[in-house]
């Protein structure tokens, strides 16, 4: 347990950083000045609350691929825990992603859910780690479900950067920035903007990995006790 | 991995599937009936973008039915045989080749069936025998790593679909691009890059299984 004294999961900066980043993400969130785009108008702002959800998501499932890799690796069942809670926490950020933009393409497109390559992209992702999870509650054996849900999640995660990086580039789509739509692709994001997003990726993301960590200290905790 | 091994693996998938004749016959009976409740539920010509996705859906309930068994029929004492006998990629590679070709031959099947019962106006028909066997290709390989991965985990044939089904979205999208294309009857050039995405993903799929399956084969 001595290594825990110090472990970045117990140090107390980067939450302080986390929860400051938030508080500004809100502020600026609704009080910020936006652009003012066609169609699009005051939903800008979901920039900040939704597309950041995918990008927490993402992280947490580059951290499920690794503590995979490094699972297999090393079959050492800490690297586990921290790759089941990690897809946890990237799927209650993806049903965020989904309700959140569910709701703005509802305003923006007229309809909740349209034929569009992200959408499904997410979707998809969704799937694929629901399945994941079955697979985990199949197997009895402690180390068998490491190292299985480790090849699978490994397998997962490649398929899933097909879908949602390399598909989506074959064809149009809806998104605000993609396929001659106005928006807010990396060359019209004004700088106001881009000073609220980024942090608030990083806000986001932040709160990924502290939910994370979290849940593995239970789980270690639940271990220890068990055993 | 031997070249040698795998030839004869190979052989052996291909031995005893022919001496096991009626799993061969119920895939193909499985493919017919289900190519004639799609008959009887639709009876008229289908457009273009239905005829594409209703014959893929069936080649993918085909293929999961067919590659699925691969590593859930094997008994324990046939896995410890091969354990000590060969490496985890002759195994790999041999299933997932004799797969394929399995699966090449009976789409071949449906396809001739389904086009019998659903005509098409002109349509590239190599372009579309490509993407078939670039489809059953993808379809075999993601299925025979998951079967096991099942076997493993000693589920049944339901937990290969939940399992497959999800990974197998990426492969299925462009190959119904590609061979959408390719029933439109449209030029090569428009293809060109749907080909190179299938070629590539099929080539990361045969990695990866390469590269995974040795860590489900330890015990």
């Amino acid at each position: 347990m001595e290594v825990w004294k110090n472990h970045p999961a117990r140090q107390s900066w980067w939450k302080i950083l986390a929860v400051a980043l938030l508080f500004y993400t809100f502020y600026m969130g609704f009080m910020g000045e936006v652009p003012r785009m066609p169609i699009l108008n005051e939903t800008i702002r979901n920039l900040y609350f939704h597309v950041t959800m995918w990008m927490a998501m993402l992280v947490l499932m580059i951290v499920n691929a690794v503590y995979g890799i490094l699972y297999l690796s090393r079959e050492d069942s800490y690297l586990d825990m921290v790759a089941e809670e990690s897809a946890t926490t990237a799927m209650v950020f993806g049903a965020a992603g989904l309700i959140t933009g569910m709701v703005w393409a509802n305003y923006t497109w007229g309809a909740p859910w349209v034929n569009d390559p992200q959408l499904n992209g997410t979707a998809a992702s969704l799937l694929i780690y629901a399945a994941y999870f079955i697979l985990r509650n199949a197997v009895q054996d402690d180390r068998k479900r490491a190292r299985l849900a480790a090849v699978y999640g490994i397998f997962a995660f490649v398929m899933m950067i097909v879908f949602i990086m390399v598909l989506p580039k074959m064809s149009d789509s809806l998104h605000p920035g993609k396929g001659g739509n106005p928006g807010f692709n990396k060359y019209d994001l004004d700088a106001n903007m881009r000073a609220v997003f980024y942090p608030a990726v990083i806000g986001w993301t932040l709160l990924g990995v502290w939910i994370t960590s979290l849940r593995v200290r239970i789980k270690k905790i639940a271990s220890h006790y068990h055993d | 991995m031997h070249a040698r091994h795998f030839v004869r693996l190979l052989q052996h998938e291909f031995a005893l599937e022919w001496k096991n004749r009626q799993t061969l016959t119920s895939l193909v009976v499985y493919s017919l009936s289900t190519i004639f409740i799609t008959y009887l539920s639709y009876r008229h010509r289908l457009d273009l973008s239905t005829w594409n996705a209703l014959f893929w859906i069936i080649t993918l309930f085909a293929a999961t039915n067919a590659v699925a068994r691969s590593f859930l029929q094997e008994s324990r004492g046939l896995q410890f045989f091969y354990y000590t006998l060969l490496t985890p990629a002759t195994v790999i590679l041999a299933k997932t080749c004799y797969n394929i070709l399995l699966l090449f031959l009976l789409s071949l099947l449906n396809f001739a069936v389904f086009l019998l019962f659903f005509e098409l106006p002109s349509f590239h028909l190599l372009q579309f025998i490509a993407g078939l066997f670039l489809g059953c290709f993808g379809l075999s390989t993601v299925l025979t790593l998951v079967s096991g991965i099942v076997a493993k985990a000693q589920g049944g044939a339901a937990l290969v679909a939940i399992l497959a089904f999800p990974l197998l979205f990426p492969l299925l999208s462009s190959v119904l691009e590609f061979s959408g294309n390719a029933l439109q009857g449209m030029e090569w050039s428009a293809n060109e890059s749907p080909f190179v995405l299938l070629i590539a993903l099929n080539s990361i799929l045969v990695a990866l299984s390469y590269l995974l399956f040795p860590y489900l084969w330890r015990e």
